[in-house]
């Protein structure tokens, strides 16, 4: 099989994995000690495809050949998908090919589960090792570890990629068991935990000596494939937040099952889980950085987001009583509850606001949109009038409207007779 | 109109800019003349700001840090007007606004904001298009890339490809400047056309070929990626070619998936969840078990080969499968495994009535090959299933230890996977109040592979079981004997 073939096989099997980050790590060039490569830091997406996703690493598998049968997985071993194998030499030349062209940032490597997880890891960690120490080969690597593999395989990895991760795939013990019989959640968490000691010990060690030997500087991350299963949208923020605060984790992702299930292709009473995978990372956005909560997103009695409004103006229609707030006196915390206001905004409103008073102009030319703002805040020259916050049609005027749904028309028709 | 000429760089301007201010020129009157393109880049007509015109002009001009990196960058920008308003902005820093940048929503700050920020964006832009072909030469590889930015930017985004591509030699060719590295120094010249580059090589076909490939066409968002690779860019990005195709066919592609989920799902249906009585009663469970249909090995399996052995056995020996003879006796370990089997337990001393032998997947899985039935390994979904049937046969037995005869019986006892070789001949805890001995499948000894030592494999199987007999003899001696603690 040629190189072409195979490349189109194991990116094929790879792309399930939503993440392409290339940013968080140390900044470092070739400019001096040779090789090639840099990282800057923020990370640099080379092309995008149309689905909306970046390229910024190669992202492949070593094999899709895989012993384990998790049923939500097109690689599990029951998949009549065609196989390959990459050798190790061919994965270091693709990604040095492809980075001297400026395609890419580096390689984002995976693999099936042959043989044994430690032989598998231990080909992943041998394509790191070759690009390091080899062709001084300073650009992005990450790395996806098997749990299951020996610690040591899992340091060396740590030691030559910028990340590292390990995919929880499922929320809960009882997914797992149900579509990942292999996979064992307490494991992954445990694995996790010994990530985290490594990198903290290598950014403790570091702090002292610049010499000491870097960790996985990019941190880990893990991804969640969402509806597969019945598990509900606090489940999953649950568990995200979970892995923020205690496991140290950089990111988390959220894939959206695929392919689609055939019913929502037919009957779509729901939005595709499309838009449940965009309102999961809005709502992970909210706890990263607008210090929200994951019971104020979603809990038991809510347990899913509400997939018309995005979280934040939706936790703000369910909370009218803390509106409107003033932009020229609100706290920086309030400020970031108004539906309209970024981060950004909210940092330059109070620099503002020290030497001006903040008025419907001002949010204009901070691109606020005002249709979304206004019925929030109070400016100099702006309160909202009755037909704002106590409007019961408030909500209305934020969702899109109801589509009609033809349950008679074939897939594609427009428009069905009235009659 | 007072006319400041200049060079068109930001050092140059910035001369100009401290003369007009020396002669407190206001904003509004600036003219702003590039002496090298020879033009008038900026007239300004009029400025609606009220500031200024009969202001003193300031001794000294300081200005903040932030101000300066702003408007290094907004001087790359293409719109002719950015010179009149770094000016007018500089004229407020000067004349009773210090602090003018931290008033955010200030209109100069806002428009000079957005300027340095698509410049920015630009720089950042021509970091990740810019596409290298490789030209041979007799000094080595020489790689080169024709881009076309949308502003003045080759000198700013330069450094970073210096930085990434030190040991290559390159060069990027743009319409307005061209940057050079030949390994050592980084030189700047002027434009040049796109017929100076190279034409495209076989290179970019396995790039191209990723790029289809890494594309996921349940998912179109064509608005995102062309808000983040805008279609300017696309004329030299070698796999923009692919895109209207890819769309195109993202969604008969989705249908093809759909319909092949739905097979999928045919087969997913074969499987359900074994109906185990509540019973303790061994032949209670046997007979229930004759009749699972909770995985589809049942349809080519001749019955169901329960486990076998005295209510009263102290030992669960778990094996993998039935074999063939297994199948069409209905017992299990009665085949060419299971007498070599009752071989290796006669030599370890352990009498095979003390035993309840069974397996971890009950019907036999096989495929045909000639008139021969050759013997196929369960996958994970199958011993998955079988595994309620074992269970309930360890909780009617509650015996004092398992043995597990390969990776089969391990995973399905231990309920994970474990590495044989690497876990033989050791005691592990599992969930049924018995620790689990793990060690080969007698099958493996039969079709060893050429070069290992039948006889060794042999003693080594019955070192394992030895184990065993000790510790059941620790049992006899009475709880608490000296050989029950072993190694747990």
């Amino acid at each position: 099989m040629d190189v072409v073939r195979k490349l189109q096989i194991l990116a094929d099997a790879a792309k399930y994995d939503a993440s392409c980050a290339s940013s968080g790590t140390t900044r470092r060039d070739s400019r001096s000690g040779g090789g090639l490569g840099s990282t800057t830091g923020n990370g640099i997406c080379h092309s995008y495809t149309p689905d909306g996703r970046c390229i910024s690493l190669l992202k492949i598998l070593l094999t899709n050949h895989c012993s384990y049968d998790c049923l939500y997985c097109v690689n599990r071993v029951s998949s009549a998908v065609p196989r390959a194998r990459f050798t190790v030499e061919e994965v270091v030349r693709l990604t040095l090919d492809f980075y001297r062209r400026n395609y890419i940032e580096g390689l984002f490597l995976s693999s099936g589960i042959i043989s044994s997880p430690d032989y598998t890891m231990e080909q992943v960690v041998a394509v790191a090792r070759t690009l390091r120490v080899d062709h001084g080969f300073k650009g992005y690597l990450h790395l996806k570890t098997i749990p299951e593999a020996s610690q040591a395989l899992i340091d060396e990895a740590g030691r030559w990629a910028d990340r590292i991760s390990i995919n929880l795939e499922l929320p809960t013990a009882a997914d797992l068991q149900q579509l990942a019989p292999e996979k064992n959640g307490a494991r992954i968490e445990t694995a996790m935990d010994a990530i985290r000691l490594r990198i903290q010990e290598s950014t403790v060690q570091r702090a002292k000596s610049p010499k000491a030997p870097v960790f996985a500087p990019a941190g880990q991350s893990t991804q969640m494939i969402v509806g597969a299963t019945e598990a509900t949208d606090a489940t999953f923020l649950a568990r995200a937040s979970h892995l923020y605060t205690r496991r140290g984790l950089r990111r988390v992702y959220y894939s959206a099952f695929s392919p689609i299930p055939d019913a929502s292709r037919k009957l779509p009473l729901v939005a595709p889980p499309l838009l449940r995978e965009h309102r999961l990372y809005q709502a992970d956005w909210l706890l990263r950085f607008y210090e929200f909560n994951v019971e104020e997103l979603a809990d038991a009695r809510r347990p899913n987001l509400d997939l018309a409004l995005d979280p934040k103006l939706s936790w703000a229609l369910r909370h009218r009583d803390r509106f409107p707030v003033n932009v020229n006196r609100a706290s920086r915390f309030e400020l970031l509850r108004v539906p309209g206001f970024g981060v950004k905004t909210v940092d330059r409103l109070l620099q503002a606001r020290r030497w001006h008073r903040i008025r419907l102009a001002d949010l204009t030319r901070l691109k606020v949109s005002l249709q979304t703002v206004m019925p929030f805040i109070e400016t100099v020259d702006h309160t909202p009038t009755g037909h704002g916050l106590d409007d019961d049609n408030l909500r209305a005027r934020f969702a899109p409207p109801a589509e009609q749904l033809d349950l008679f028309a074939p897939a594609g028709a427009s428009v069905s007779n009235p009659a | 109109m007072p006319a400041f000429s200049f060079d068109g760089t930001f050092a140059d301007w910035k001369r100009a800019a401290r003369r007009a201010l020396a002669e407190s020129c206001p904003p509004q009157a600036a003219r702003w003349t590039n002496a090298r393109a020879g033009q008038v880049e900026l007239e300004l007509a009029e400025s609606p700001a009220p500031y200024g015109w009969e202001s003193e002009p300031p001794a000294r001009v300081r200005v903040p840090r932030a101000f300066l990196t702003l408007a290094q960058e907004a001087a790359c920008h293409s719109d002719p007007t950015r010179w009149d308003l770094l000016y007018r902005m500089l004229w407020r820093l000067g004349h009773g606004e210090p602090h003018l940048l931290e008033v955010t929503v200030d209109a100069d700050v806002t428009a000079l904001r957005a300027l340095a920020k698509a410049v920015h964006r630009d720089v950042h832009k021509m970091h990740a298009f810019v596409r290298f072909r490789e030209i041979p030469t007799a000094a080595g590889s020489w790689f080169v890339s024709w881009f076309e930015p949308r502003h003045h930017i080759v000198e700013a985004a330069a450094p970073f490809f210096v930085k990434r591509f030190a040991a290559m030699r390159w060069s990027i060719l743009t319409p307005e400047r061209c940057a050079h590295w030949d390994g050592r120094t980084l030189t700047f010249a002027a434009g040049a056309t796109r017929d100076a580059a190279p034409p495209e090589d076989a290179a970019e076909d396995l790039w191209r070929a990723y790029y289809a490939s890494i594309f996921n066409p349940a998912r179109l968002k064509v608005a995102t990626m062309a808000s983040q690779m805008p279609r300017h860019y696309w004329a030299n990005l070698p796999e923009a070619r692919l895109i209207p195709d890819l769309i195109a066919s993202a969604q008969p592609r989705t249908e093809t998936m759909v319909e092949t989920s739905d097979r999928h799902r045919e087969r997913d249906s074969d499987f359900g969840t074994a109906s185990v009585p509540g019973s303790r009663d061994l032949s209670v469970l046997r007979s229930a078990a004759a009749t699972c249909r909770s995985c589809p090995l049942w349809r080519n399996a001749s019955c169901t080969v329960f486990g076998e052995g005295g209510p009263g056995a102290r030992v669960v020996v778990v094996g993998e499968q039935p074999g063939d003879q297994e199948d069409r006796a209905g017992r299990p370990f009665v085949g060419p495994a299971g007498q070599l089997f009752d071989r290796a337990l006669q030599a370890a001393g352990i009498d095979r009535a003390q035993l309840y032998v069974t397996n971890a997947v009950k019907h036999f899985k096989w495929e045909p090959r000639g008139k021969r039935r050759l013997h196929q390994k369960p996958n994970a979904r199958e011993i998955a299933a079988c595994r309620p049937w074992l269970a309930a046969e360890l909780q009617a037995i509650q015996p004092d230890v398992i043995v597990c005869l390969g990776g089969t019986a391990a995973r399905s006892v231990l309920q994970s996977s474990v590495r044989v070789l690497e876990t033989r001949g050791r005691w592990h805890p599992t969930d049924f109040g018995a620790p689990a001995l793990i060690t080969v499948h007698p099958s493996s000894l039969l079709r060893l592979p050429p070069g290992e030592d039948p006889k060794a494999a042999f003693d080594q199987f019955v070192a394992d079981l030895r184990r065993v007999s000790a510790r059941m003899m620790g049992f006899a001696q009475g709880e608490g004997g000296a050989l029950i603690r072993d190694d747990i």
